[in-house]
């Protein structure tokens, strides 16, 4: 009886997540994103693996992810309570505990890193691994409370699954798989300083120190211009290796000339115009980085198939 | 889902919360046993058969 009450008492102060919070931890959005270039980077890669392996392999990465937000949620309570975009999460809006969350993100982190070991290579694993340890240590606690550089070098972590599933493929490491990696590296600052000019506000109220509030909206327009561009010729690479031909080239250049073009377009302007132009440039970003992946994806589809384009 | 909960008194609500829980962790490791299972199925392939006895 004493146990019922006692049971009674716990559920009123706390009823416990639902199954739903602890998907939500996990950051689902994000991890589509892992998972369509991870899986891109695994199909590009020069070698076989059985479709069912690949699909556990996927499985891994996915999950690595999501551990990895949850960790990252698990550390960010604290700011998240404050944002607009991030005080609906499920540690501050007090439907899981952060000790859940912790527990949560280091059981599936074990688990992923395990699982893709044993059903790929260590090499594959040890990239996650690093990846995971790179996105909650070093970008969570360390650079993103306290350089306006945080998400240059924090986005690093994002860059990886490609990489991941490359090697998941081939066991090793190329030249190609480097520059799948620097696409998304390089795409990553003007992506988010386009959502940090628009949510300025935001951030300072949290005490992020995100390049608009530190350096200026100036100097961030400039800085998006210049990974603009150097985005673009990045995203050549493929071609210049030979990986891919000019079915990839030319949706290539043509992503890129509107990247820059919009990017320009929110250099030029300022104030209410400005914002609203980041955010075009902020949704287009993901569009970008979707269709190039797509095209580099059918490309090789088409030299597998066809033996060239 | 919210709107089920609404009738519901704190105990019950924790209760059908913790059971869902258990439910989505049993389906999880009952995917990673045939995950690990079929794995090894692909693995080992014809080579299973091919050992000394």
């Amino acid at each position: 009886m004493a146990f019922v009450e006692h049971n009674a008492k716990t559920a009123s102060t706390s009823a416990g997540g639902r199954v739903e919070d602890y998907v939500a931890l996990l950051k689902p959005r994000v991890m589509s994103l892992v998972v369509f270039t991870a899986f891109v980077g695994m199909l590009v890669a020069p070698g076989d693996i059985h479709p069912f392996i690949g699909f556990v392999a996927i499985l891994c990465i996915a999950v690595g992810a999501g551990a990895s937000g949850a960790l990252n949620m698990w550390y960010d309570a604290d700011i998240d309570a404050i944002m607009s975009r991030t005080l609906n999460r499920p540690i501050p809006s007090g439907r899981v505990s952060r000790d859940d969350a912790l527990g949560f993100g280091l059981t599936l982190s074990a688990f992923s890193v395990g699982t893709l070991g044993l059903v790929t290579n260590w090499l594959a694993a040890g990239l996650l691994a690093f990846t995971i340890f790179f996105y909650v240590v070093i970008y969570t606690m360390w650079l993103k409370r306290s350089t306006p550089q945080n998400i240059v070098i924090g986005g690093a972590a994002g860059a990886f699954p490609p990489m991941i599933g490359w090697a998941a493929v081939t066991g090793t490491v190329s030249m190609d798989a480097l520059i799948l990696f620097m696409i998304i590296f390089l795409w990553t600052p003007p992506h988010f300083w386009a959502l940090a000019l628009y949510k300025k506000g935001d951030y300072e109220a949290a005490g992020i120190p995100m390049l608009p509030n530190v350096a200026g909206e100036r100097a961030t327009q400039n800085q998006i211009v210049i990974y603009t561009v150097l985005l673009t010729i990045t995203g050549f690479g493929p071609v210049l290796t030979g990986l891919v031909g000019w079915f990839y080239a030319i949706p290539a250049a043509v992503l890129g000339a509107i990247f820059s073009v919009l990017a320009v377009r929110v250099r030029m302007a300022s104030g209410v115009e400005m914002k609203r132009r980041a955010r075009v440039l902020f949704a287009y970003s993901l569009s970008y980085l979707f269709v190039l992946f797509v095209a580099l994806l059918a490309d090789v589809g088409l030299i597998r198939w066809f033996g060239t384009v | 889902m919210a709107d089920e909960e609404k009738n519901m008194t704190q105990a019950e609500i924790f209760q059908r919360r913790r059971r869902r829980r258990s439910i989505a962790i049993g389906l999880a490791l009952g995917a990673l046993v045939l995950i690990f299972y079929a794995v090894t199925v692909i693995k080992l392939g014809p080579g299973v058969f091919d050992r000394p006895l």
